[in-house]
């Protein structure tokens, strides 16, 4: 037991002879006899490294992973992409590992740095002139758009895209229920269709491309969020922004997305990072979430990086707080850093370009089987959705058995659907697996 | 009376957290990554995967395709690894040393549970796959959950929230709806004036009003004051206990009696979970709701920042409202499932929580077992109380009752004798070895310096941190802190200007720099 305190049985008793007191006990004396717990905890005893690797070993090889165990096509907001060497190599460094929030920015710079560099990189994606230092995830930096929107406009009402992924939806809903009115727009053949009336909207919020793959019409959200004194949230998938315009170009004012794709794994869904970005705006210094790394000098009038505008955390103190978010998500920030690093604009670019080009294969393949159909007609980039003749929940519980993780089942969250299964083909998926795969969907459609 | 001479030998000698070895090439600025740019240079690759090579116009439309890719830096690999190992060299840790920053509890990462975390059957399964093809990661959840339940005294427990403020909302949100269930509109939560600063935005943030309770001269909860403000109109209570001075309430029995009288709920906040481990739980204490803060109690690093995990266990009559989905093990089946509870308040989380985080917990707990995590608690306390002992004579002391695993000194001494702010002296400690502890924080203390050693340094390290102190004191009344508004010296870059930051508002790199 105790294996990481250092203390000896001769230094305790040295530390607490100088206390004046008898026993380790002693330290808790003055806590209610009536409350303490008698006994120690229930909680089995502590076990050797090696055996407590081996027991997270068992429990891992009762999964079936997507990667590494499956061949997979599924997307839906999580995405298997390839992991150059240099990512885990230099985010996993400990100095960023185990350092906490640099409040002091001397002994911090190169964390600081690594977020502005981070900030920047965010900024490219999504067109846009300020991103914080990053949320939880892709829900979290969802609901701070909408709390930022609502504070910015002094307004409660959001429309929400039911093309948005569904569990960001129910986060939302969770999360902003007791002080936002939510309302949603439907979805027809892929594309939101938003109502002619908007009344007194914050916000609009839209995926683009969409949890069903598709290609919104970003200029048209934004005019119609405008002409109503609302902001449009974009949701931005930043691996497709590697070849579509960007959302802050095409006039979102809240750029929202999930960082998984660059750096990190699947690992069941988390920690994953929310990328936050916006336009320089009056409501910027008052009502941005999250943390800000900004560029300063230091009193040798070199360049530097600290916290800023920590002053407006102190809103986070009041009655008229929008936000409670006091931490980031560094290290994975870090590693999206330092993978869009290796990547640059033209690795972006050719990644993207991949995923497109896998897509376009395997949709034009599955669609060659009798009975399979686009489940919508909207353009889609690498993901897409297809309605199957018989169930789907069928055809992916046929699908593993033949080693495949075949996309996700749309039915349960867009029953007007039908049975359809949602798709995504990265990089990582080669001809001849895709072949294979078609082979065997055919198969599970007997 | 100073207590330097008392000090037994068996304590003092090299210490294994003091960093001032620490060695920093140069104190040049290291350029941005995209100053390091040069156009057309790559380090990215893809293999060939035997894809059609169609053409870009040809896969979206043009509408919808942009002209360039985003703006992203050109580097070579080499100078990209350069790049961040030097950025690396430029960032203190606990690798390197104490970290006695009160409230945030930086012990010793074992690298034991980043292993654990790495394990491919962990890391390749997709949120969304199927229960059948997640029993491994379901089961770890569900023993975490067991394992959080039996530390804290509760009946269940959400996994779901991302970070402690993350499930100081969801706290909030499981005391709405349990009230809204009972038929019940109330409108205040009551938090005390010591409380962290993201109880009363959470507070907000679920609807409620924030009602600050005053300390007494104890530093504890005002009873006296406490009774004033407890009516049917109190939802709940929101407590830190030890609370953020370092001090446990020990009224805590009658307190809790009083918000259940009136028919409110407590909610506990874990961030000083680590200093009662195994000896006192908060449902003993009569707590309702329940935060963990897995980056500070259970080890989880905290990478800078984040990720966390900062799950959420509840007393039995909350566990129907708990977020779902829930990882379940059916009976009848005996497999794994996801459920989500009758009265939910819907999800806090796109996925699972912060599986990885998760698992790095789970690893430490199964390393330390119950009477390791009991030992680790003592020994928390331990070290903070001799190095309070130790301090008595350096500092003011304004709530001297006994600590727990941290204690908040005021250097409002120091200031007074000779005009120097716990700021300057905590950037002169830099130049000793150690990250400074917490500054001015909780905001009922002057000049305050809240100082958590945790239980992984060793009492050498306590006692080093103690001396490093004592001659920072000294020098500053011996030269007016001449040299603590000089520090740090020995740092990449010398006394940050954070003004200047906020005024200028710099974001962003931009070329025209």
């Amino acid at each position: 037991m105790g294996h990481y305190v250092p203390h000896t049985d001769a230094e305790i008793a040295a530390m607490l002879e100088f206390l004046g007191l008898e026993s380790l006990d002693d330290l808790y004396a003055h806590i209610p006899g009536a409350i303490r717990l008698a006994g120690g905890l229930d909680v089995e005893p502590g076990a050797a490294e090696t055996d407590v690797l081996a027991a997270v070993g068992a429990l891992a090889d009762a999964n079936r992973p997507a990667v590494g165990g499956l061949v997979s096509f599924a997307g839906f907001g999580a995405y298997e992409h390839e992991l150059p060497a240099v990512v885990p190599a230099l985010a996993m460094r400990s100095e960023f590992v185990t350092s906490y929030t640099p409040y002091q920015p001397e002994l911090s710079q190169g964390v600081l740095q690594a977020l502005f560099e981070y900030q920047t990189m965010v900024c490219a994606l999504f067109g846009l002139d300020v991103a914080n230092a990053s949320l939880y995830d892709a829900a979290s930096a969802t609901v701070e758009a909408l709390n930022l929107a609502a504070a910015a406009t002094k307004r409660k009402l959001a429309w929400i895209s039911q093309a948005v992924h569904p569990n960001i939806r129910e986060v939302v809903r969770t999360l902003t229920g007791p002080r936002l009115e939510l309302r949603e727009a439907p979805v027809v053949d892929g594309r939101t269709q938003w109502p002619d009336e908007l009344g007194e909207a914050a916000a609009l919020l839209v995926s683009y491309p969409n949890v069903l793959g598709c290609l919104e019409d970003i200029p048209d959200a934004a005019r119609r969020a405008h002409d109503a004194g609302a902001l449009l949230v974009a949701q931005s998938d930043p691996v497709a922004a590697g070849l579509l315009r960007s959302v802050g170009s095409l006039g979102a004012d809240v750029a929202v997305g999930e960082g998984q794709p660059f750096g990190t794994p699947l690992g069941f869904g988390g920690p994953y990072v929310g990328l936050f970005a916006t336009r320089q705006a009056s409501y910027v210094r008052r009502w941005l979430p999250g943390r800000l790394v900004g560029e300063t000098l230091d009193a040798d009038g070199r360049r530097a990086f600290v916290l800023t505008l920590s002053t407006r955390e102190q809103h986070i103190r009041r009655a008229e707080a929008s936000s409670n978010v006091c931490t980031n998500q560094t290290l994975i920030a870090i590693a999206a850093a330092i993978h869009l690093s290796w990547l640059g604009p033209q690795g972006l670019r050719e990644l993207a370009l991949r995923c497109a080009r896998g897509a376009r294969y395997t949709r034009e393949q599955l669609l060659r089987i009798p009975g399979v159909e686009p489940a919508v007609s909207a353009p889609t980039v690498y993901e897409f959705a297809l309605r199957t003749p018989v169930p789907a929940a069928t055809v992916l519980e046929r699908l593993a058995e033949e080693g495949y993780l075949g996309g996700v089942e749309l039915a349960s969250h867009y029953p007007e659907l039908g049975e359809a299964i949602l798709l995504a083909v990265t990089e990582t998926r080669t001809r001849a697996e895709v072949d294979d795969f078609a082979t065997a969907f055919e198969k599970a459609l007997r | 009376m100073s207590r330097t001479q008392d000090v037994p030998s068996v304590l003092t000698g090299p210490s294994g957290g003091q960093a001032w070895s620490a060695s920093v090439l140069g104190r040049h600025h290291e350029p941005v990554v995209f100053e390091l740019s040069s156009p057309g240079r790559r380090a990215w690759s893809f293999r060939d995967t035997g894809m059609p090579d169609w053409d870009i116009d040809a896969l979206v439309p043009a509408e919808h395709l942009a002209d360039e890719p985003p703006a992203l830096p050109e580097v070579s690999e080499r100078d990209l690894v350069a790049h961040v190992s030097r950025l690396t060299q430029r960032n203190y840790s606990v690798d390197l040393g104490a970290y006695p920053l009160g409230s945030c509890t930086m012990k010793y990462n074992p690298k034991l549970c980043d292993d654990a975390a790495s394990i491919p059957g962990l890391t390749g399964v997709h949120p969304a796959q199927p229960a059948e093809q997640t029993q491994g990661w379901l089961r770890l959840l569900v023993e975490l959950e067991d394992v959080l339940c039996r530390v804290t005294g509760m009946a269940a427990a959400t996994l779901q929230p991302a970070a402690g403020a993350q499930g100081e909302l969801t706290g909030l949100l499981l005391m709405r709806a349990w009230h809204a269930a009972n038929g019940s509109t109330r409108t205040k939560v009551l938090i005390p004036d010591s409380a962290h600063g993201t109880n009363p935005a959470s507070v907000t943030l679920a609807g409620y009003e924030a009602v600050e309770v005053p300390s007494d001269a104890r530093g504890l909860v005002d009873l006296a004051a406490f009774r004033e403000l407890v009516d049917e109109d109190v939802a709940g209570l929101m407590l830190t206990n030890p609370n953020t001075l370092g001090l446990f309430e020990t009224d805590i029995v009658e307190i809790a009696g009083l918000v259940h009288e009136v028919g409110g709920l407590l909610y506990y906040d874990g961030a000083n979970l680590n200093a009662i481990l195994g000896e006192v739980r908060p449902g003993d204490m009569g707590f309702d709701i329940v935060h963990m803060n897995l980056h500070k109690t259970f080890a989880v690093p905290h990478g800078g920042g984040g990720p966390g995990a900062g799950p959420v266990a509840v007393a039995p009559r909350l566990v129907d409202f708990l977020p779902g989905p829930r990882p379940a093990l059916d009976p009848g089946t005996n497999r794994f499932v996801l459920t989500t509870p009758p009265r939910s308040i819907g999800r806090i989380h796109g996925w699972h929580g912060n599986a990885l985080a998760l698992a790095r917990a789970y690893a430490y707990i199964r390393a330390n077992g119950g009477d390791g995590l009991r030992f680790v608690a003592q020994a928390a306390v331990l070290n903070a109380r001799y190095l309070k002992e130790r301090l008595r004579d350096v500092f003011d002391f304004p709530y001297d009752e006994p600590c727990m695993h941290e204690f908040v000194a005021s250097a409002s001494n120091v200031k007074r004798a000779s005009g120097v702010k716990a700021l300057d002296l905590a950037k002169r400690l830099i130049e000793e070895g150690f990250h400074p502890p917490t500054m001015y924080f909780p905001l009922i203390v002057d000049e305050a310096l809240m100082v958590e050693p945790t239980e992984t340094e060793s009492p050498q390290t306590v006692e080093a941190l103690a001396q490093a102190f004592e001659r920072v004191v000294a020098e500053a009344k011996a030269d007016r802190g001449a040299a603590a508004r000089a520090a740090p010296r020995t740092t990449p870059v010398s006394r940050v200007d954070e003004v200047l930051a906020a005024k200028q508002l710099r974001l962003r790199w931009t070329r025209t720099e």
